[in-house]
């Protein structure tokens, strides 16, 4: 009787849904998506307020320390007529906050991507291996006893070969079903592999050399000079990233099946590794293998922000710097003059964000 | 022609799932691709539709070999909806559909369409829904929405049906009509003996061990179907459709 009542036979009551000739109702879809229902902000809004707020860690930044500027001495330092010691003072705590803005920037970017890529929310950058590659480098050329752009340039080295050889296990896994398995598998067999080899190095280290390696494996940026490549590096990706988030949605809402969409999948998969790839290279070699920022930061602006790619990009990049930027001045100033290395901040600052919306979230679910 | 296929052999390991299969769907045609588990179903539609390699054999999409298009001309012509779908992220409904406009790059964001969609499988309720939050018949007519939206001529389902309740069924099945009316061709895998027939205009038979037999509906009886299906079956006529039912007439 149901079975009629749908080929539009006359039944008592047809049921709302039977309406095969009459037009229903279009449901109202606004141009203007908004933000997660919990903010309901409009999405310029969002990167705006995100863009005050990183404006305001890094004004935070080059205030605090040990002798404090005042937002009128600052402006006019940074006028270039205020007195040499303020001028000094802001150009030292500006470079240094703009290393732990673009670290901070790469990395939550390059954990963005790994986690499309893997359609997994609880990839980082460090999943694949690449940064033990940097860290294998890195301490290398400690125990080596070489200068600090030396320890710079073989963590490059170490990523960059990491990166390499992954590429090359994995060449025939990027258009295969399911070859994001294996994908993850092969780099996690290289990140034991570098695991076992930075245990190496720290063991045969002198007792000397083993603070700097500690630093170093926590992450730290206060011995690292403000660079251009960096900037050079995350610019092109995010643009890249962000031209093609609309594929990178379909990779992430389809896994393999986004082949059907369109989606080229194993050219689009390169692409994914390859950026992140070398985004978490520049970090590490910037500050080390500093944690949190690449795992959390991605997650929590999609708490906020919603899945989709476009405003996550933008939005992810700048929390992320400063969530950094915030930490690092925290590292210098909390136990000053000692200073602490910024991946225990990271860590510290950013878990009770993450439990505050946890229980959000919970409240919402319930 | 929308679809063919010469000579296409699929293999499983060293097992072939099907032998030598000559096929041609053309547009306004409705396949019924049956056959028991592990039989080949849904391994033959993802040939179809690319995401494999056949052992042998070639398959022209709209007169064009398949692996020559360019992957958003291929998704132009042909839309896959696959069996299960995991949701690693909380995208909204809305966006998911949405996301389906990709093979259109000047057309992408077609609020019409998108709409239209959305109203066939009785979403617009849920349209701001995340994924997560959905029950499995909810998340199927998303699927089957994104899939419509795609907006190809040529459609593969696999198991359209699955956790869709009756009232929603209907509405498939009358949607399904409303494609083939605009000239469109489905193909639809299903275990359904009652939804399948009463939409199909040709059925496509499966054995598992390579054999495969062509039938129009009309001429489908129960013993063809019994056979492959491997559970002895009889066939009515129910509501003005074919309808098969199992067990002996008594």
């Amino acid at each position: 009787m149901l079975r009629r009542a749908a080929y539009g036979q006359p039944s008592a009551r047809p049921p709302p849904l039977y309406t095969g000739n009459t037009v229903q109702p279009m449901p109202s879809i606004s141009p203007q998506r908004t933000t997660h229902p919990a903010l309901r902000l409009p999405p310029a809004t969002m990167l705006a307020l995100l863009l005050g707020i990183s404006l305001a860690t890094l004004l935070l930044a080059c205030a605090s320390g040990s002798v404090a500027l005042g937002p009128g001495q600052i402006w006019q330092a940074l006028q270039g007529q205020g007195d040499a010691l303020a001028t000094t003072l802001l150009q030292l705590r500006l470079e240094r906050a703009l290393t732990a803005w673009i670290t901070g920037a790469a990395l939550a970017l390059a954990g963005l991507l790994m986690q499309s890529l893997l359609r997994n929310p609880l990839a980082d950058p460090y999943v694949m291996g690449v940064s033990g590659g940097a860290s294998v480098g890195a301490l290398l050329a400690l125990w080596l006893g070489l200068a600090v752009w030396q320890v710079d340039l073989a963590a490059v080295a170490g990523a960059l070969a990491l990166s390499g050889v992954l590429f090359w296990l994995a060449r025939r896994d990027f258009g295969r079903s399911s070859g994001t398995v294996l994908l993850l598998l092969t780099g996690a067999l290289l990140s034991t592999a570098c695991g076992a080899v930075i245990s190496l190095l720290l063991t045969i280290a002198q007792d000397n050399q083993l603070r700097g390696m500690v630093f170093w494996l926590v992450g730290d940026i206060s011995g690292t000079p403000l660079r251009p490549w960096p900037w050079l590096v995350l610019l092109p990706a995010m643009l890249l990233a962000w031209w093609q988030a609309p594929a990178i949605n379909l990779l992430a809402l389809h896994g393999d099946h986004a082949a059907t969409l369109g989606v080229p999948l194993a050219g689009l998969r390169r692409l994914l590794l390859l950026l992140s790839a070398s985004l978490t290279a520049t970090a590490v070699s910037q500050g080390g293998s500093i944690g949190f920022v690449g795992l959390m930061v991605p997650h929590a602006c999609r708490l906020v922000c919603g899945p989709s790619l476009r405003l996550l990009i933008p939005a992810s990049i700048l929390s992320g710097a400063s969530l950094l930027v915030l930490a690092d001045t925290l590292a210098r100033t909390v136990v000053a003059p000692m200073q602490l290395p910024v991946g225990i901040l990271t860590a510290l600052l950013g878990v009770p964000v993450l439990f505050w919306q946890l229980s959000r979230t919970r409240r919402r679910l319930a | 022609m929308m679809l063919q296929a010469d000579k296409l052999s699929i293999l499983q390991g060293q097992r072939h799932l099907l032998h030598q299969l000559g096929w041609q769907v053309r547009a306004g045609e409705v396949w019924w691709l049956a056959g028991r588990n592990g039989c080949g179903k849904s391994t033959l539609l993802a040939t179809l539709a690319g995401l494999r390699a056949p052992a042998q054999g070639s398959i022209s999409l709209c007169g064009q070999p398949l692996g020559s298009a360019a992957p958003r001309l291929r998704a132009q012509r042909l839309a896959l909806l696959p069996q299960a779908s995991h949701d690693a992220f909380d995208y909204a409904v809305i966006d998911a559909v949405a996301a389906a406009r990709y093979p259109w790059p000047d057309d992408g964001h077609n609020p019409g369409r998108i709409a239209a969609a959305l109203n066939a499988f009785d979403l617009a309720r849920l349209a701001e829904r995340p994924l997560q939050a959905l029950s499995g018949g909810e998340r199927q007519r998303v699927a089957l929405a994104s899939v419509m939206a795609q907006d190809a001529p040529l459609l593969l389902l696999d198991e359209p049906t699955n956790s869709l309740d009756l009232a929603h069924q209907a509405a498939l099945q009358v949607q399904i009509r409303r494609w083939q009316a605009d000239g469109k061709a489905v193909v639809v895998v299903s275990h359904d003996l009652q939804f399948a027939p009463a939409i199909a205009s040709h059925a496509l038979l499966l054995d598992g061990a390579g054999g495969h037999s062509q039938h129009t509906l009309a001429q489908l009886d129960a013993t063809h179907l019994a056979q492959v299906l491997g559970y002895p079956l009889t066939r009515i006529t129910h509501a003005g459709h074919p309808c098969f039912l199992p067990g002996h007439t008594t």
